[in-house]
């Protein structure tokens, strides 16, 4: 496509320009008159802003291209003029739905280019925090993909309990959402000691709500209709193009980063990886249902061995000093002020550091250049990779599945977009 | 064996100067490879039994911009068979001319390609979907490079005031 050189001059397309400029790795079909439907941005399906072009026959969809870039925010570029820690507050708003992986990532990423490693302690409260952000994500995925075909109750049962875990983000780090709460080695602060209590409590009841959801679909007619056999994507399909998370297992690949390269010590913790082989959107919402049951197992270990200890690393130069030293430490005073006003020095190189998020495999490019400022932050965003096999997922189904396929493979466009 | 050491052994086996240097940080290998060649070793890295180089994690490229190369591009390999991970890095002298699409060996590259056209203006040869996917199609420049800026608006003073306010994208009389 040629960009018009008058500025004021209003775009408008054809659709064989639309077509061209939508055919990304796919075939156009033949001669035959197809209709062209763009649906979304503003679709309540699309879970945010996301445009999907669709080639029809009839009702089904010969092809299909997502368009993206409607909450591109420039988070990447921000990122460069922002010092290590206070980068970390835009991590959050990537995937908005779970902050703790996203801090997780990063976090762990700017820990390996300077060579420390958190505290046991902090590093089991970390698993603890990601397995109930996990807990939390499904939750609203589940909600909102029920709610797209039409199961409207499961959607207010989910917040319910959605609802208690953003209260325990809250207790801990003081935000519900935005948690900012993991930093460069160690956390914000300890835990509240009303903490332990309510997660006890959440286990408690988690498993009996978690039944609750399975009895509302796992079984119900109208759900297996609308799920079995629809958006299937082989094993081999999906590890070429990249699938991670439930939907990649939902496939038959046994591949869960916690497991095959465990991080923040997870090899410590005894849990499944729940595994199906249909590839449909049936067996990626099973995956994603056993998935919560394993996340509570995990955090019942974390709690029931929670050591004791600081919960930061010994480095004034990384960690700032406690509050209570300012007061009469000369030496406390001038480490904050240096770090509040230079921060820390990284060393020069790149690292690559993956964690599972909910939605797959997140991940923190980090090349330092000596200096306080990353010189380049890169992330390989679960759903934006996902999102690619969505036109050969739905390739053949009708414009109600295209529905349900975007649901089942849980994007989050802040994330995509960044 | 190390399957760091095999990659590099088997690679030097394929093609014996394609390998420009190897560099080890924080337990991460990274392979500088020739630019012209890195179709054919990532074909070699994904269809070997040893090695089955599988799964394209990423593709970023970085800017460099006071050197020479300026651009750099990492693929960021990882094997499900023999849970390794490895990183390959190319040099792009001209972004205009850069390495050519691993496209037909993972077909995600393409998509991630054009991430990396879209903010960082590194052209890879042969993926013919290259097209503006976060920025609008009328946008000017790549913003990841290091000499576009972050963008503000430029203060008026007296002296300049006529100059900045022609730039200005409100509607004038």
């Amino acid at each position: 496509m040629t960009l018009s050189t008058d500025p004021d001059a209003i775009q408008e397309l054809t659709v064989e320009e639309l077509r061209a400029k939508f055919g990304t790795g796919m075939e156009i079909a033949g001669d035959e008159e197809y209709m062209l439907l763009s649906m979304g941005p503003q679709h309540p399906s699309t879970h945010g802003v996301l445009r999907l072009l669709l080639e029809l026959d009839g009702e089904t969809v010969v092809n299909l291209a997502p368009d993206i870039g409607f909450l591109h925010t420039g988070i990447e570029k921000t990122m460069e003029s922002k010092r290590y820690t206070l980068g970390l507050v835009l991590t959050d708003r990537m995937d908005y739905l779970s902050p703790m992986s996203n801090n997780l990532g990063y976090i762990l990423a700017v820990e390996k280019l300077l060579g420390v490693e958190a505290t046991p302690r902090a590093q089991v409260i970390r698993v603890i925090l990601t397995e109930l952000a996990r807990v939390s994500s499904h939750l609203v995925w589940l909600g909102t993909h029920a709610l797209d075909l039409a199961a409207m109750s499961v959607f207010l049962y989910c917040f319910r309990e959605r609802e208690y875990i953003l209260d325990i983000f809250e207790m801990v780090a003081g935000q519900r959402m935005m948690v900012s709460y993991f930093r460069p080695g160690g956390l914000w602060r300890d835990l509240p000691e009303e903490f332990e209590p309510a997660v006890r409590k959440f286990l408690e009841f988690m498993p009996s709500r978690i039944a609750d959801y399975e009895a509302l679909t796992k079984n119900n007619p109208i759900w297996l209709d609308r799920t079995k056999g629809v958006g299937v994507v082989s094993a081999e399909q999906a590890v070429a193009w990249g699938m991670t998370g439930p939907s990649l297992r939902g496939s038959g690949v046994n591949w869960d980063i916690r497991k095959a390269q465990p991080y923040s010590g997870y090899e410590q913790y005894d849990f499944d990886v729940p595994l199906e082989t249909d590839g449909d959107v049936y067996a990626r919402y099973r995956c994603r249902m056993e998935e919560m049951r394993q996340s509570l197992r995990i955090i019942e270990q974390g709690l029931d061995n929670l050591p004791d200890g600081p919960v930061n690393i010994d480095d004034p130069k990384i960690v700032p000093p406690p509050r209570s030293e300012l007061g009469h430490s000369m030496e406390a005073v001038i480490h904050h002020f240096k770090l509040w006003t230079e921060g820390f020095d990284a060393p020069e190189g790149f690292v690559y550091q993956s964690v599972e998020s909910p939605r797959g495999e997140f991940a923190c490019y980090l090349r330092g250049d000596g200096g306080p400022k990353p010189a380049r932050v890169h992330f390989r965003t679960p759903s934006y990779v996902n999102l690619a096999s969505l036109p050969i997922m739905s390739k053949g189904a009708f414009v109600a599945d295209v529905v349900a396929i975007i649901g089942s493979i849980d994007i989050v466009l802040g994330e995509i977009d960044r | 064996m190390n399957q760091d050491q095999l990659v590099v052994d088997k690679i030097k086996a394929a093609y014996p100067d394609v390998i420009e240097d190897v560099v080890d940080f924080r337990g991460e290998r990274t392979i500088y490879v020739h630019t012209g060649q890195i179709r054919e070793v990532c074909q070699l890295l994904r269809d070997d039994a040893d090695l089955q180089y599988n799964f394209l994690s990423d593709i970023c490229a970085d800017d460099l911009l006071p050197d020479f190369p300026r651009f750099a591009v990492n693929y960021h390999l990882y094997s499900i068979p023999q849970n390794h991970r490895l990183r390959l890095r190319v040099w792009a002298e001209d972004p205009e001319d850069g390495p050519e699409t691993v496209g037909d060996v993972w077909p995600v590259a393409t998509w991630l390609e054009m991430e990396v056209w879209d903010l960082l203006g590194v052209r890879f040869k042969g993926n013919g979907s290259l097209r503006r996917l976060f920025l609008p199609e009328d946008w000017q420049g790549h913003p990841l490079r290091k000499d576009y800026p972050l963008g503000y608006e430029e203060v008026q003073f007296s002296f300049n005031w006529q100059e900045i306010d022609a730039k200005k994208p409100y509607a004038k009389e």
